[in-house]
């Protein structure tokens, strides 16, 4: 396919345009659940199409369409030209001042063992497996053990001559229970969201320990039952780092993203408390918080060796020793701004536009262990596993909740408590970041649901981190 | 596509299938126009054309569904479709069978086809420039055709199109101070654009004086239409679905046990008739005209899908996959909008919610922010427009034992949701005065 793409894509490109792009992508997935020992049906999808980006007159314009035949594609190129020469005059950016690349390689993601290529009824045995794993004890609601999988092509071209290939695998396995007794519930997960998310094959399943892990999820939920309340007060909480990328997400990603600071996204997914003047200025956190965007983290699960703009995907400290550096912009929003940013400009899928995303967006790990971070708390929360996320539109306040918490008394976990939430404001948050964990303690985590964007677009993003100690933070449970 | 462009795809299916197996064919389809605003200027122009297929095979109780995409041409789409038979045909084998499959084995057809006249976007684009002209207008405009179809082995067909369209905008005074307001519907009328932004602009105004923090605590909070949405699209996601009250997961679990309950005022029906979107379902079942969900502040009703009435023994429903409502209504009150600031007296003045999930799901306790226009209100008038706020509250107390009053007219508010594809989901509320709505941070 892509060879006769790229040849028809030649012979139907226009004189007039100061830029004409191609983006191909050829996704297929497939979803695989085993719910309280029964198989679910198996969906399989596969989603192939293009998008046509135009700039000319000064303006840009783009058109999506899943017809690849050579007519179709021709009517794509006319409708995004058509576009951008409506909206030259009326646009937020005058194209022509843009220098878009040219980029021409191949980057392909790892892996090591294909799980898609195993045979569909021992894929199911292993998550039946995992399932029954889960399962066995009182009180148990409802337990589930699901693999997505996905293989990405992506072809770009343009018309100065650019082309890229690249390719990816992907799995996201979960594990989830519910226990319920007396009308009250829990939940425990493996990821949260899908967090479990990586690049790779069959040996990602291994790396969670699939089966085990559902032993553990399925204790802990029942363990959650009997606990009581998380208690309620000003203390330090160690965040697992499967609660840190959420937090990573939430209150670094998002509100340094330079669409959002250009105010793009004001009428949805917000605007942000950064503004332009803090980049290279301001303390976003305390000495030890360094921040990398980092499309090379091998196994990561935004991975990648371009953008969806064709710009180079290079690793780049954004935060480092707390001071802010760079934003989270592709090479549109560094034009419009006039700053320097990353290879950051994403599409979730060939039917949406690139705009700025995060990708690997990870906390570099520091030199404690996980004991001496524990160690370091008279009194606290150990946190483990996102449940819960809300956050203003500046990305400021924010309140999030995770699935699991043990306290911490005098530098030892002790029992475990239910509903542990936290509340703060991003812009004194991170400056109350006191240690961070060692490499012993950094796990590489990713979620498929980040959403922004009009039309909306929901993205996959990776998050590595370390645990983190925080001190002096607004701590609280549930209802009774 | 159109239903007899559907039928072909149908037609080809049903003939390249061995005796025995059966399927469903679920397709959707769009032809939308997205143009993306900035300060009152363009920043995404485009069209998107597409459409996708979920095939299901059906060999006894084992079934698997392929998912593909639609080009629109006629023998691309069938040999996609012949592509995707073939390797479920060689899967099948391995699936062990379902006992909770569920499909509709008596015969619906349907055909709902709203006629539309959807304008050039090129002049919405203008007329959106010229009319923001002088503001910081944000948002998008999303419009065109779209369609819905479905089919069977039996012999089913059910086909919903619609052209619709929407401009989803806020005016941005500064920060996040801002108006939001949308204008929508299957037409386009330009003295419509210029009246909203014209009120828009005049809401502005008010958001001229400096911003006021309020400290935590409870505050009467009138709850304009919009946030009200919020709240019970919150609900609507586990509240009344089957599968989740079974596993204890739903925040009504405690209304639903009779050991809490709503205000009796509090009405709610999902409402498919009076909906934007298709009334039949992936499984071919045909969507009842209304489900009463909450009558006399109590639950009685559940949104239940084919999966779920076969595993838990109850009917089904017509409900989706995800049993959440797609045409929510709640009843009105008599408190009219003219006389909401009055009746509120001193509290909040709430145009917007944003951002919501649970505190504590088992207690239906959920926070969230308030953003856009939200005011501080002195014995009747507004007062300065306040900062954002942290809420922490409980819903069964919003709408139990806090409500006061229920706004007498009722909003209707199209889904501007474009994940994927144009929903058609709408909800149509009234306002809410509440007695405390509880601000932490």
């Amino acid at each position: 396919m892509s060879d006769a793409l790229i040849q028809t894509f030649r012979e139907a490109l226009p004189a007039g345009p100061d830029h004409v792009s191609l983006r191909w992508m050829d996704k297929r997935e497939t979803l695989l659940t085993v719910r309280d020992d029964v198989v679910q049906a198996p969906v399989l999808a596969h989603d192939v199409g293009v998008m046509v980006t135009v700039h000319e007159s000064g303006g840009l314009g783009y058109a999506a369409t899943a017809d690849l035949s050579p007519s179709g594609l021709r009517a794509a190129i006319e409708r995004a030209r058509q576009w951008a020469k409506a909206v030259g005059a009326i646009s937020v950016i005058d194209t022509r001042t843009l220098n878009m690349p040219a980029p021409k390689g191949e980057w392909r993601g790892p892996m090591t063992t294909s799980w898609d290529a195993l045979a569909l009824s021992d894929r199911l045995d292993r998550l039946k497996r995992a399932c029954a794993a889960a399962g066995g004890r009182e009180h148990i609601a409802m337990r589930e053990a699901s693999v997505l999988s996905s293989i990405t092509e992506t072809l770009y071209l343009t018309s100065a001559g650019g082309e890229v290939r690249q390719s990816s695998v992907a799995m996201t396995p979960e594990i989830e229970v519910f226990t319920l007794k007396d009308g009250h519930s829990q939940r425990r997960t493996l990821g949260g969201l899908r967090g479990a998310s990586r690049q790779g094959g069959a040996e990602i399943l291994d790396a969670f320990a699939l089966e085990a892990t559902a032993t553990r999820v399925r204790d802990e939920a029942i363990e959650l039952l009997d606990a009581p309340d998380c208690p309620t007060g000003t203390m330090d909480i160690v965040l697992a780092p499967d609660q840190m990328m959420l937090q990573i997400h939430e209150s670094i990603g998002h509100p340094i993203e330079l669409d959002r600071i250009l105010g793009d996204e004001r009428n949805y997914a917000g605007t942000s408390f950064v503004t332009m003047d803090m980049f290279g200025t301001y303390q976003y956190g305390s000495d030890v918080l360094n921040v990398s965007f980092a499309p090379d983290e091998p196994g990561e699960f935004a991975g990648y060796g371009w953008d969806d703009d064709g710009t180079k995907g290079e690793r780049v400290l954004l935060i480092e020793n707390g001071l802010l550096k760079r934003p989270l912009g592709g090479a549109i929003s560094q034009a419009r701004a006039g700053i320097n940013g990353v290879a950051n400009s994403r599409a979730s899928s060939w039917n949406r536009p690139p705009i700025d995303r995060m990708a690997n967006l990870n906390v570099e790990p520091g030199d404690t262990s996980l004991d001496k971070l524990i160690g370091g708390v008279e009194r606290g929360i150990y946190m483990q596993t996102n449940l819960s996320w809300s956050i203003d539109d500046s990305r400021n306040k924010f309140q999030f909740g995770c699935e699991y918490g043990r306290e911490i008394v005098d530098g030892e976990l002790k029992g475990v408590v239910k509903n542990p939430n936290y509340r703060g404001i991003s812009a004194s948050f991170w400056r109350s970041l006191a240690t961070v964990g060692d490499r012993s303690t950094y796990e590489i985590l990713g979620t498929p649901y980040c959403g922004k964007g009009e039309p909306n677009q929901v993205i996959g993003v990776g998050h590595a981190s370390p645990a983190c100690h925080f001190s002096n933070i607004s701590v609280f449970g549930g209802e009774a | 596509m159109n239903p007899q462009s559907f039928g072909v795809l149908v037609d080809h299916v049903a003939n390249a299938l061995p005796v025995g197996i059966g399927f469903t064919l679920n397709a959707s389809g769009e032809q939308s126009d997205f143009v993306r605003f900035n300060h009152a200027k363009v920043r995404q122009p485009g069209t998107v054309q597409q459409g996708d297929a979920d095939l299901r095979l059906i060999d006894g109780k084992r079934h698997t569904t392929a998912q593909l995409t639609l080009s629109g041409n006629a023998e691309t789409d069938k040999a996609r479709l012949s592509d995707s038979i073939a390797t479920v045909l060689a899967l099948l084998p391995q699936v062990p069978e379902d006992p909770h499959l569920l499909l509709s084995e008596e015969v619906h057809p349907t055909v709902q086809s709203t006629p539309t006249d959807i304008p050039s976007a090129q002049a919405v684009v203008q007329a959106v420039c010229e009319e923001g002209k002088g503001t910081d207008l944000v948002g998008i405009y999303a419009g065109g055709t779209l369609w819905r179809a479905f089919a069977n082995h039996h012999g089913q067909r059910n086909w919903f199109d619609s052209g619709s369209l929407l401009l989803d905008y806020s005016l941005v005074h500064s920060a996040d101070k801002a108006v939001k307001s949308s204008i929508g519907g299957t037409s386009w009328d330009r003295a419509e654009l210029a009246s909203s932004v014209s009120v828009a602009k005049q809401q502005l105004v008010a958001l001229d004086k400096p911003s006021r923090t309020v400290e935590p605590g409870s505050y009467r909070a009138w709850l304009a239409p919009a946030a009200v949405a919020e709240l019970l699209e919150l609900m609507s996601m586990d509240g009344f679905s089957e599968r989740a009250h079974q596993m204890g997961a739903s925040c009504l679990q405690r209304v639903a046990s009779g050991e809490a309950s709503m205000d009796p005022r509090v009405r709610l029906t999902e409402d498919t008739a009076g909906g934007l979107g298709p009334a039949f379902q992936s499984a071919g079942f045909v969507k009842p005209d209304h489900v009463v969900l909450v009558a006399d502040g109590k639950l009685a009703g559940k949104l239940v899908s084919p999966r779920s009435s076969a595993e838990y023994g109850v009917d089904a429903n017509g409900a989706s996959a995800g049993e959440s409502p797609s045409s929510l209504v709640m009843a009105p009150g008599e408190l009219a909008t003219e006389e909401a600031l009055t009746a509120l007296g001193t509290g909040i003045w709430v145009s917007n919610l944003w951002y919501l999930n649970y505190s504590d799901r088992n207690s239906a306790r959920v926070t969230g922010m308030t953003r856009f226009a939200t005011f501080w209100v002195e014995d009747g008038k507004i007062v300065a427009p306040l900062s954002v706020m942290r809420f922490d509250a409980s819903l069964l107390k919003l709408f139990g034992e806090d409500l006061e009053a229920i706004g007498a007219e009722i909003a209707f508010l199209p889904s501007a949701s474009t994940y994927g594809s144009r929903s058609t989901d709408s909800i149509r509320v009234p306002g809410m005065l509440v007695k405390a709505l509880p601000f932490t941070l």
